[in-house]
């Protein structure tokens, strides 16, 4: 039985997308069985940040509404075996995704894939609150700015409404994933410092994803920034988080600061 | 046949107090529905959808006469649910049951005068006024409080009129939380926090860090821009004295 992963955040333009196609393919170079179903209805973008835009025939929606079998809509990435796409669909509308519908596929998705990540689209609307449904993981996308950080907080709120997990008493383990972090500007004070957001959100940190141009270039090209250059910045630092989500204890390391993220903090209160 | 009794678990059966605006007629009737058509002219709908309580406490009506005024009432569409200060052979089982124990709250607003009409009747005070109704409570008096043991998140709303609420956890920006009672907050308090909304100006807020976007007690408010500057980020407690939002530092 696979797990079930949301990337959501609530604002938009924060790095869902590209963090979905990065964990995605990070995930699935160690072997893993993963596929990335995007959400957003109307508004696809995964395919393109995959690469597959020209391979898609069926989408969410066909599946959805009976018209197509789950199998026909999957898309195998090219580079690495192990990863599917699910795409969305670009000309229907959100509400071609129905409570049941979406029930359906993620339970087919859970028996043949070892991780399911659900691409949230922005907002805190039906799109939003169906991806994040089932999920027993988020992966809530923050970047170091003051809307981005009251926004997944919200979120986080949901996340412990609306989900099926919260409906049951149970919790949905909850994740930060700080990006577009640039260390120069947190440091002039243009940004909040981690810690602040930290503070502010309380709930675990998954890693920190430096602002770079390799994300850029990577989504321009159609690959996952951890495909396209696995020993650039960004990617290292997905790959950490990709080890943090599978359990494993790695310190966090805040990018530009040769320290580690707590030999930050003790390093402050001494001085 | 006899029924089996398969549900073993009682009905519950809970006394509550509501607000309920009480009218006191007075005699003779008819030039006193003038006086409320004079009211309800100025404000339509001011009687619409609220619960209304009939004051007879002392006035010389009989049962009769009583239905009457009911009925008066019903078609001007104030809808009476209890008639207070009733003797029992004044009611009958086709009138609005007999209501006790009302206990005064807030007077009502009465919808504004117009200058015209407010010179006609100078001295004509208008009989509007609430009661609280408190129906038979059993337990003694405790008052009720709310514990919430995680952070309250933004856009999320903690809405308690019933008595003290403790966060035990931060009060997001764009969160809110209502109280009837004192707000404690064992956390930054970042969004907004009303206490005693239900009249109550002994109501105070206590939070381990000050960084709230809006402050209330019983509805006198104040905006982070208007807050001391100095108290922000510490731990603070708000308080009203007369009219005015004090706070201080704790500790």
């Amino acid at each position: 039985m696979g797990k079930v992963i949301v990337v959501t955040s609530g604002k938009g333009g924060v790095g869902k997308t590209t963090s979905s196609a990065a964990l995605g393919a990070a995930l699935a170079q160690g072997g893993e069985k993963v596929v990335v179903v995007d959400f957003d209805v109307g508004l696809r973008n995964l395919d393109l940040v995959m690469g597959a835009e020209r391979r898609v025939v069926y989408d969410l929606v066909n599946v959805i509404q009976g018209e197509a079998k789950l199998t026909q809509a999957l898309i195998r990435d090219k580079r690495v075996e192990t990863l599917y796409l699910l795409p969305a669909s670009q000309t229907r509308d959100k509400d071609n995704l129905t409570p049941e519908g979406v029930e359906k596929v993620i339970a087919a998705l859970k028996n043949a894939f070892d991780w399911v990540i659900c691409d949230s689209p922005a907002g805190i609307e039906r799109g939003a609150t169906l991806a994040m449904r089932h999920a027993d993981v988020a992966i809530v996308v923050t970047n170091p700015e003051v809307s981005s950080v009251r926004d997944s907080d919200r979120i986080i709120g949901l996340l412990d409404s609306k989900t099926l997990k919260a409906e049951n008493g149970e919790r949905v383990e909850k994740h930060l994933l700080l990006t577009r972090y640039d260390a120069l500007r947190a440091e002039r004070g243009d940004m909040l410092k981690v810690d602040d957001v930290l503070e502010i959100l309380s709930i675990p940190l998954l890693g920190i994803i430096p602002e770079s141009m390799d994300v850029l270039r990577a989504s321009n090209v159609g690959a996952p920034v951890t495909l396209a250059d696995n020993r650039s910045a960004p990617a290292i630092a997905y790959f950490e988080a990709t080890r943090r989500l599978k359990g494993e204890n790695l310190p966090i390391t805040i990018p530009g600061d040769k320290r580690g993220f707590f030999g930050k903090i003790f390093g402050r209160k001494a001085a | 046949m006899t029924d089996v009794l398969t549900q073993p678990r009682p009905i519950r059966l809970k006394g509550r107090s509501f607000l309920a605006l009480a009218l006191t007629p007075e005699l003779p009737v008819q030039d006193w529905l003038v006086r409320l058509d004079d009211l309800a002219a100025r404000s339509a709908g001011f009687f619409l959808r609220r619960p209304v309580v009939l004051d007879v406490e002392g006035l010389d009506i009989d049962r009769q006469e009583l239905r009457d005024l009911v009925n008066e009432l019903s078609t001007r569409n104030v809808r009476v649910m209890g008639i207070e200060g009733a003797r029992t052979s004044q009611l009958g089982p086709d009138m609005p049951p007999a209501m006790t124990d009302g206990r005064a709250a807030a007077d009502f607003e009465a919808p504004a005068v117009s200058e015209k009409t407010a010179s006609e009747k100078t001295g004509a005070a208008d009989p509007v006024q609430s009661v609280v109704m408190e129906p038979v409570s059993g337990a003694a008096t405790t008052t009720p409080s709310l514990v919430v043991s995680r952070p309250v998140r933004s856009g999320q709303s903690i809405f308690f009129p019933e008595g003290d609420v403790t966060i035990i956890g931060s009060v997001a920006s764009g969160a809110e939380v209502v109280a009837g009672g004192s707000i404690h907050v064992y956390g930054p308090l970042r969004g907004r926090a009303m206490a005693g909304t239900m009249g109550n100006a002994e109501a105070r807020i206590f939070c381990r860090k000050l960084e709230a976007e809006l402050i209330a007690i019983d509805g006198f408010y104040k905006t982070a821009d208007d807050m001391e500057p100095e108290l922000r980020g510490k731990p603070v407690q708000v308080w009203l004295e007369g009219e005015t939002i004090k706070a201080a530092t704790l500790g």
